[in-house]
């Protein structure tokens, strides 16, 4: 059996052998070599799809040939009111190199406004409860020309804390409030610019969990729908994306919204770092030098100037897909096209999963991966990279590698500072959280007014933060942090810790036996395991 | 148990300071030459207020309300609105009405506690929607300021003191409450709640905020 399923199944899954090569981890700033134990299955992100040679005239197509209404120039009338809401920065990770897509999106589209007599047009960043993002990033995000044309008055963030700039929508039969930017909300066509990074990316997430306010987004983000989604990566399986499926149908009847969405593929670096996402079996002398040099440049660095060097790499993503019209069509051809990309078939669940922890997150873009964040990336993110079953058998114990480093962003994350050192050692029951300690952190009239006038995620995120881990904390048996350069986070966390992984490995096999199947995913990677 | 927002005045949530107001005085003086004595006076104080804020409030105070005396208290009532609408209410910073609504919708009593003087802040109050403040009160005799604070003077581990007193007299809760200021001299009164804020530090203050994880805001 053992060696039936050793046998090369998919090029991006790779067994270790006695001779193959030790495998690069990233952890936190630093990425390390690690020799895994034989007979490790290490899931690699598979080979980028080929980009769109020409993305505007695939952009072009889209909006001329859209999926269930009339062509995008079709709806333009003279001095129409229109609203076009784009994704925050949190998509794709890492900021891509520009021009960004949107960029290319937003002119083409601002062209045809403009050349049919639409003057009264706004651009809204979709941030939710999102850190807004500053004038450079948002400059970055659309170019030069846009920039000097819109900002500050019609190219802006959206503010969930505006009450004035809100408005309600209605409510789902469950009970669940909408309440969207009101720009938005009252403009006579809404036109929604989106990059699909991973499956729980768009359709009706984009206008309906973006443009929303507190209120509505605590109906779906909270520990039961999370819990209930298996996984949230996988729409038909996430109760998360039924639940913003029912507030869909609402933003539907009763705003114009033509979605413009597009499919990358998950060609995070080239040139001097493409390495990182290759088998390394298959390096060059070229490849390990390029390692070698990076490594020795980046140990000879502060933790901050690391950081700070890995944030200044953009990503080589290429549009690969680009669809346009009704949310709900547009978004099915969409996430088709992402697993395409990233699915990768897997047969049989691990009872080890072990997962380095880069510096790469939604929520930490030039900024510092928190403890909080290390949890949902480790629990959150990496653990729901599945469809249909998880890749960690229930029960089993998840490695985590990362310093775990008390370090927290204080313009960035003011609430998580105060959720991780004043909440977490009281309980860690994120039920019991959301119901003693959500509000009085949503309301905090000192967050409030960092996240509108400041660059603070909203003081309720850090709760969706530990939500978002839920059904990997509910699933997992152990979770143990390897490389963790304290004792205090990963007990905090509810983790134990390892100084190194070949420590955390024999932790978990003292847990799980000695002939425990063993997987790694082989970050950074963007991939979701197809289970058989 | 009810819970209170304390507020530094100036700097916090305006961005003028004590010199403005001083400065506005000193160009009003009754007569020309006068206006421009006490305005070049005024001016050349300046070095001389700011090293001593970093050395000591107190020596500031001291130093500061001195310029005032031979003032008459009628001339300064005159002349506060016009310093409401020419100087104060121009310099309130836009976060601050959010602030302040934010905070009122909570429940939470809203409470200035300045170093400004009662005279001159009044008009700021009322517009502010704040009907509960402490501010300093000169002393007068036969209507003529002295150039003396009456006690307490408002400034620095007396700001602390009073928040105390009020808290227990008024049976609220400290630990529930909130406190926002700019400066490193109102480290006490930060430090007798359960939420400090920072608001538009000095360099000292933001380095105390972020020792201590408090929130940092700017209202501009």
């Amino acid at each position: 059996m053992a060696l039936q399923l050793r046998r090369k199944t998919h090029e991006s899954v790779v067994y270790i052998d006695r001779d193959s090569a030790p495998r690069i981890m990233p952890s936190g700033e630093d990425f390390i070599l690690e020799d895994l134990p034989i007979g490790t299955r290490v899931l690699y992100p598979n080979p980028p799809m080929k980009g769109l040679p020409n993305r505007e005239a695939a952009i072009r197509y889209a909006l001329n040939h859209p999926h269930g209404c009339d062509p995008l120039f079709a709806q333009l009338e003279p001095g129409m009111r229109v609203t076009v809401a784009v994704d925050d920065i949190s998509l794709p990770l890492p900021p891509m190199a520009t021009p960004d897509i949107r960029q290319t999106v937003l002119e083409i589209v601002l062209d045809m406004l403009a050349g049919h007599g639409v003057d009264d047009v706004h651009i809204v960043i979709a941030n939710s409860l999102h850190r807004k993002m500053t004038e450079w990033e948002m400059k970055r995000m659309v170019g030069t020309r846009i920039f000097d044309a819109y900002y500050p008055d019609r190219y802006y963030n959206h503010d969930a804390e505006w009450t004035e700039g809100m408005v309600k929508i209605g409510e789902t039969k469950h009970k669940e409030p909408l309440v969207l930017n009101r720009r938005a909300a009252e403009s006579d066509l809404l036109i929604y610019v989106n990059i699909n990074l991973v499956p729980m990316d768009g359709g009706h997430k984009s206008v309906a969990v973006g443009l929303c306010d507190y209120e509505s987004l605590r109906a779906h983000h909270e520990p039961q729908t999370i819990r209930d989604s298996d996984s949230y990566m996988d729409p038909a399986r996430s109760e998360l994306n039924h639940k913003v499926h029912r507030l869909g149908k609402i933003v539907d009847e009763h705003l114009n919204v033509f979605h413009i969405e597009t499919a990358i593929n998950n060609r995070m670096y080239k040139g001097d770092m493409d390495f990182l996402l290759k088998n390394e079996d298959d390096f060059t002398a070229f490849d390990r030098m390029k390692f070698e040099a990076m490594r020795y440049t980046m140990g000879k660095l502060p933790r901050a100037a690391r950081r700070k060097l890995l944030h200044t790499r953009p990503a080589q993503y290429e549009m690969i897909a680009c669809h346009a019209g009704k949310t709900e069509p547009v978004h099915d051809k969409i996430v088709a096209k992402a697993f395409e990309q990233y699915a990768i078939p897997v047969r049989g669940q691990c009872d080890i999963l072990i997962t380095g922890i880069p510096d790469i997150s939604p929520y930490n873009v030039y900024s510092i991966l928190n403890p909080l964040l290390v949890q949902v990336m480790g629990l959150g993110y990496h653990f729901n990279f599945y469809r249909n079953k998880p890749l960690l058998k229930k029960g089993g114990v998840l490695i985590i590698h990362h310093p775990c480093y008390d370090e927290f962003d204080h313009k960035f994350h003011p609430s998580y500072i105060e959720f991780f050192n004043r909440l977490l050692p009281e309980t860690r029951d994120a039920f019991v959280l959301r119901d003693k300690y959500e509000r009085e952190f949503a309301n905090n009239p000192s967050y409030v007014e960092m996240y509108r006038r400041g660059n603070a995620y909203h003081g309720a995120h850090p709760f969706f933060m530990w939500y978002w881990g839920e059904n990997g904390r509910q699933h997992v048996g152990k979770v143990i942090a390897a490389g963790a350069e304290n004792a205090h986070v990963p007990a905090m966390l509810g983790w134990e810790r390892a100084d190194n992984l070949t420590e955390a490995i024999a932790m978990a096999r003292s847990y799980m036996g000695n002939s425990a199947e063993i997987t790694m995913l082989h970050q950074p990677m963007i991939g979701i395991a197809d289970m058989e | 148990m009810a819970a209170a927002a304390f507020y530094d005045l100036e700097g916090t949530l305006v961005s003028t300071n004590l010199v403005h107001t001083l400065g506005f005085y000193s160009r009003n003086q009754p007569g020309l030459l006068k206006s421009f004595k006490k305005s070049a006076s005024t001016l050349l104080s300046i070095p001389v207020f700011a090293i001593t804020d970093q050395y000591s409030r107190k020596v500031f105070n001291d130093l500061y309300f001195k310029r005032y005396k031979g003032q008459s208290e009628d001339r300064l009532r005159f002349l506060a609105d016009e310093l409401f609408e020419t100087v104060l209410k121009p310099a309130v910073f836009p976060g601050t009405y959010e602030l302040l609504a934010k905070s009122s919708s909570l429940g939470l009593r809203q409470v200035v506690v300045t170093g400004a003087l009662d005279v001159s802040v009044k008009p700021l109050m009322e517009h502010l929607g704040i009907t509960e403040y402490v501010a300093n009160r000169l002393e007068f005799v036969n209507g003529i300021a002295t150039g003396r604070l009456l006690p307490p003077v408002m400034a620095a581990a007396t700001k602390a003191s009073w928040i105390r007193v009020f808290a227990e007299r008024e049976g609220l809760s400290l630990s529930d409450s909130f406190a926002y200021t700019d400066s490193m001299s109102d480290l006490p009164m930060l430090s007798v709640v359960g939420h400090p804020a920072a608001i538009n530090p000095d360099m000292r203050l933001r380095q105390t905020a972020l020792h201590h994880d408090w929130p940092i805001l700017s209202l501009k």
